[in-house]
């Protein structure tokens, strides 16, 4: 009898209040991001496909150092140093396997020269595994078409800052 | 001679039309509000905001593949959803979905067939669609049909009873069997509906028809996390397809019937009565998927404690204080 009365009681008091819940969320604007149609909309802080920076004037930053590739926890960065014609060093060839990069950001963080940065670009599927390894042209590549949406002011400046930032992100 | 059957024929293809968009567009429906919900889109890139997607759904069932399983009973196994499907599309037959209409000299029903035992029909042949799930889970001779099969025979049989009960407070104050009659009693006005003379009569009828169309949150046949996919898991194409189609179309018969018991069919002012019934009718579906995105599945053995420790009795009673009060 107490089974039933409080069986009873949940269908004429919780019930009734469930359906008014989802009733209302019927309502509701809803949260779905319509993205092959609409652009991607992404945190300021996002990871994406990394790419290499240069100097004002054009010059890589990277001084191959190779802390990056160190800092690495999957271990998908490959470089190895030359010395260019004013005896500087450079790095000749800068790989990064995209495939095997968890996109955690270690490498921008142990970068001193702020060389090594993600960006936002996330839709770079290919058919070949062979065709994940991103080199050195292609990074800086990368930077230089960045650049060219700063110029005109669709990408907001990465801030490089290791406290989370108090912004809203969507 | 030649005009009744006429008639007749062009009421059959009517209704079974008629059935069968509404059951393509409940899927839809199902989806969007659902989807509404939960705070998504649903369906939306096939056609405008995605209505044809019924059409895209049965042209892609269509051409799946029709595979036999290796070990199952061939023959049952392709009857089993027919089996599910055809009385499913049978009980609509003795439904009211209008008024009489003259035409051509001949009066007629807007029904098929205006059976004096309308309620018993619709019983009996509704509860023969179990046979189809039972025997479907059977010969596909899997763990998961099996059981979800036992589990829908042993609910079915339960709530039936409660079902048939809850209706019998309608039938002693209406006096009759015919879904016409029954109708024509409460057409004086929305106090005549017997939703107000049989206010628990009516709980119990919805609770059990969910139950009895293995809906959520009674939907333990199909429970998809214990049993994979219940009774249907191993068929594919326009056999799942098949299964599908009837529990929808058993869900429009009970809502087609709760309307024509309890929210007076197809009677109503202005407006004409066939609008009316599709209106109540549609009631009934929307607050199917309504109670789909609200409540859980129930467990096992709550299901069972419910329907004989709670619905039965209070049927029961609900069927006796209705007598009293018939024959004082
Ligand atoms: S993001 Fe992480 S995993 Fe990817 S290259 Fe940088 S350090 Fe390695
Ligand atoms: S990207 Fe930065 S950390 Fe890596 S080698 Fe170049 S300078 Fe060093």
């Amino acid at each position: 009898m107490a089974d039933l009365i409080r069986i009873l009681a949940s269908i004429f008091l919780a019930i009734p209040k469930g359906l008014a819940t989802t009733f209302k969320h019927l309502f509701r604007k809803t949260i779905t991001i319509d993205y092959p149609r609409k652009p991607a909309k992404f945190a300021p802080r996002y990871r994406g496909l990394h790419y290499l920076t240069r100097y004002p004037d054009g010059e890589e930053r990277c001084v191959a150092c190779g802390l990056c590739a160190i800092a690495c926890p999957s271990d998908c960065i490959y470089l190895e140093p030359e010395e260019n014609e004013r005896g500087e060093r450079v790095a000749k060839l800068y790989e990064i396997d995209e495939i095997r990069c968890i996109f955690c950001g270690y490498c921008e963080e142990a970068c001193p020269e702020e060389a090594i940065r993600l960006g936002w670009e996330f839709e770079f599927s290919q058919y070949d595994r062979k065709n994940f390894v991103w080199t050195k042209e292609m990074l800086l590549e990368n930077f230089d078409k960045l650049e060219k949406g700063r110029a005109k002011g669709f990408i907001r400046e990465k801030k490089f800052q290791f406290r989370a930032e108090p912004e809203t992100y969507f | 001679m030649l005009i009744p059957i006429i008639i007749m024929v062009v009421k059959v293809l009517v209704i079974f039309a008629g059935l069968m968009t509404c059951v393509a567009y409940m899927t839809y429906a199902e989806r969007k509000v659902v989807a509404h919900i939960q705070v998504r889109k649903g369906p939306l890139f096939v056609g405008y905001h995605g209505l044809l997607q019924p059409i895209a759904d049965a042209v892609k069932l269509l051409f799946k593949e029709d595979f036999t399983l290796a070990g199952c009973n061939k023959i049952i196994y392709n009857l089993a959803p027919l089996v599910t499907f055809i009385p499913a599309l049978l009980a609509i037959a003795v439904i009211p979905v209008g008024d009489q209409i003259t035409v051509a000299g001949e009066t007629t029903n807007l029904m098929i067939s205006d059976l004096n035992v309308g309620i018993l029909f619709i019983f009996a042949v509704s509860s023969l669609g179990i046979y189809g799930l039972v025997l479907g889970g059977w010969s596909a001779n899997s763990k998961y049909s099996l059981l979800g099969a036992l589990r829908s025979s042993a609910q079915m049989i339960s709530y039936e009873v409660s079902l048939g009960l809850s209706v019998i407070g309608v039938l002693l104050l209406a006096g009759t069997l015919s879904l016409n009659e029954i109708v024509k009693a409460q057409s004086g006005g929305i106090l005549d509906w017997f939703i107000f003379r049989q206010p628990i009569g009516f709980l119990l009828f919805v609770t059990a028809a969910i139950a009895e169309t293995n809906r959520i949150p009674f939907d333990l046949p199909e429970a998809e996390a214990e049993l994979v996919g219940g009774y249907h898991t191993e068929y594919a194409g326009m056999k799942f397809a098949m299964f599908f189609m009837g529990e929808y179309a058993s869900m429009i018969t009970v809502s087609a019937l709760a309307a024509t018991l309890f929210l007076g069919g197809w009677s109503g002012p202005i407006l004409p009565p066939v609008v009316w019934f599709l209106l109540k009718m549609s009631f009934f579906l929307f607050s199917y998927i309504w109670i789909r995105g609200t409540l859980p599945r129930f467990r096992y053995d709550q299901l069972m404690r419910f329907g004989w420790l709670v619905l039965f009795p209070l049927a029961l009673l609900n069927t006796m204080v209705t007598a009293l009060i018939a024959i004082l």
